[in-house]
């Protein structure tokens, strides 16, 4: 553990995180974490605050959609954007692994709240083409809302991330919002996310190695286990704070007035040009909303 | 006999994935009962992963390892008894602290062996003392001693397990000159009277050369070497490429004798250095403890 704290803007590269958690960390090995995957794609060229404002706008016409032509429109859209990240599809498939339980939950719950011809019918429970309407179009719904988020994380960096929230925030600061403070904190922790894995991997060795049984027992036993590594990792945590903060006075950091940006955000073509293709998708999906019943 | 026996040990990290890497290859080695046995290699040369495989944290991908002749890893079940025998303080053992005082903290070890209170009474005071923890440091918070404290706290846990073979990772790393030699006084006083195995990693090649009866030499996750103190020193060169040293007094000593100067080369301590140069010089070997 080094007693000087690097603070640094670029520090948090898929690449290196990748390397902290793959080597170190046996523990946590098979959490994606960090998500940025650098490539070279126009998505990823594309100015942070344009990426986060348009996937927002996707996200709420995801919503918007009430029948199946809308939604499948938005989804192609949606797909086509995935595919131009040149990312790996199965990296997508795989974020949907966290939300699978509640897609099929969902949809399970969906199946049996339609109306019209009931197919099959056990007391109260009854299936209906409305309901497995309703059960597909749910489902689908979520996949491509959770897909659609990835693109974000995937192709923006950490920094860049924050960065564009900081300045998409800044009209909050009217409201006495600490727009600055809040995005550093957010870097801050982020950064520190694959520090902190790697000392609980260490941290829980040297309790094994004093006989700490992690793996065995009920739960209580297990969360009583935890204790042993949750201090330690504490502790470390504040006298990392006070390093850091003592660091960053060090280097005159006093907030964000006045301070000026190595990469200064501008908004490109690119940019331009997907607002206008995104504007005119969702332009059809609300056409499309009138021209065509309800599913929902 | 041997204590701890390792046959063709190969370890991979991410094993199956893009990013595999082998930290150790084909290593195999003996270390007798009751030997002090230094390890030294550069960063990333595999030392860390060879401890941990040695008290079971690690899994070989392949060979096996063997503890007072009989496979650590015959039962995956019963791998803390393992841990229990293998004591390990690892690199900067002063931050797993976590209990309310230092005795608690010391007692955790045996506690999880499933001792009586009376046993783990005995086993926490005669560790403390070991160590160098007074009476009255036990009832402290550990979070209010000092670093080199802790630090003696933390090393106080692990012997209270009263392990068969000790492994420090770095013990003195951090800490400054009087209080290096002083923990290090503590465990070749430890080791000579509890008599047991103690493996030492250090990139400190003097406090190997103090301590230890033979070296493991590591590099690029094999073993380069593995020889008396004496032997292993006197192979400045092929150190040297492993991207080590000889302990400075060694150096001299064998610079000395290089401009033809008759001093024995392999001397390892300042104080057989100062013998030798006195005795070059006409004058009778003194102590420099007076």
């Amino acid at each position: 553990m080094s007693n000087s704290i690097i603070f640094c803007d670029a520090g948090l590269t898929a690449e290196n995180l990748r390397v902290i958690i793959g080597e170190k960390c046996s523990l946590v090995r098979d959490i994606t974490l960090g998500q940025y995957v650098p490539e070279k794609s126009l998505i990823h060229r594309m100015d942070a605050r344009a990426k986060i404002l348009l996937l927002l706008m996707i996200l709420v016409f995801i919503f918007v959609c009430r029948n199946f032509i809308s939604l499948v429109t938005i989804s192609l859209f949606s797909l086509v954007i995935i595919l131009m990240t040149r990312i790996s599809i199965v990296k997508y498939l795989k974020s949907l692994k966290a939300v699978f339980v509640i897609v099929i939950f969902t949809g399970i719950l969906n199946l049996f709240y339609g109306s019209g011809d009931v197919l099959w019918q056990w007391q109260f429970l009854k299936i209906t083409w409305g309901g497995i309407n309703n059960a597909i179009f749910t489902a689908v719904r979520i996949s491509v809302m959770v897909m659609v988020s990835s693109v974000l994380t995937y192709t923006t960096s950490p920094t860049d991330l924050t960065d564009g929230l900081e300045r998409i925030m800044k009209p909050l600061k009217i409201f006495r919002v600490r727009v600055h403070e809040i995005a550093m904190m957010m870097t801050i922790a982020l950064r520190f996310i694959p520090v902190l894995l790697e000392e609980t991997d260490k941290i829980m060795n040297a309790q094994k190695a004093r006989g700490a049984d992690m793996e065995n027992g009920n739960i209580l036993r297990r969360v009583k286990a935890l204790v042993p590594v949750l201090i330690p990792l504490l502790v470390s945590s504040f006298r990392r704070a006070g390093d850091l903060a003592m660091a960053m006075e060090c280097r005159c950091y006093n907030g964000g007035k006045g301070r000026t940006r190595m990469k200064i955000m501008h908004f490109s073509l690119t940019d331009l040009f997907a607002a206008i293709i995104s504007f005119l998708i969702f332009g059809a999906v609300i056409y499309f909303n009138m021209a065509y019943p309800d599913v929902v | 006999m041997s204590v701890i026996r390792a046959e063709n040990i190969r370890f991979t990290y991410g094993k199956g994935t893009s990013l595999e890497k082998t930290a150790l290859d084909d290593v195999s080695f003996e270390i007798n009962e009751g030997e002090f046995v230094g390890i030294i290699g550069h960063t990333g040369s595999g030392k860390s992963t060879l401890i941990q495989l040695l008290n079971g944290l690690l899994r070989p991908t392949e060979g096996k390892i063997y503890l007072n002749g009989r496979d650590i890893w015959e039962k995956p079940k019963k791998i803390r008894e393992i841990r229990f025998k293998v004591g390990m303080v690892f690199q900067y053992p002063e931050y797993q602290l976590f209990e309310e005082t230092v005795y608690k903290d010391i007692a955790f070890g045996p506690g999880n062996m499933g001792l009586d209170e009376e046993e783990i009474d005995r086993r926490v005071r005669s560790a403390a003392e070991f160590t160098g923890i007074d009476e009255k440091q036990l009832e402290c918070s550990p979070f209010e001693l000092s670093g080199g404290e802790k630090r003696r706290a933390a090393i106080a846990g692990v012997i209270a397990m009263d392990p068969d073979v000790l492994i420090l990772d770095e013990p003195t790393a951090g800490l400054d000159p009087l209080g290096r030699d002083a923990l290090l006084c503590r465990i070749a006083d430890y080791h000579k009277i509890r008599n047991n195995t103690v493996l030492l990693v250090s990139h400190s090649m003097e406090d190997i050369a103090r301590t230890a009866d033979r070296i493991l030499v590591m590099s690029h996750g094999k073993k380069m070497m593995f020889d008396t103190t004496k032997n292993v020193f006197s192979k400045g060169g092929e150190l040297e490429r492993a991207g080590l040293r000889v302990p400075q007094i060694t150096k001299i000593m064998q610079l000395l004798r290089k401009e033809g100067i008759d001093v024995d080369p392999t001397v390892l301590t300042v104080e057989q250095g100062l013998n030798e140069i006195l005795s070059v010089l006409g004058n009778t070997p003194q102590s420099l403890c007076n």
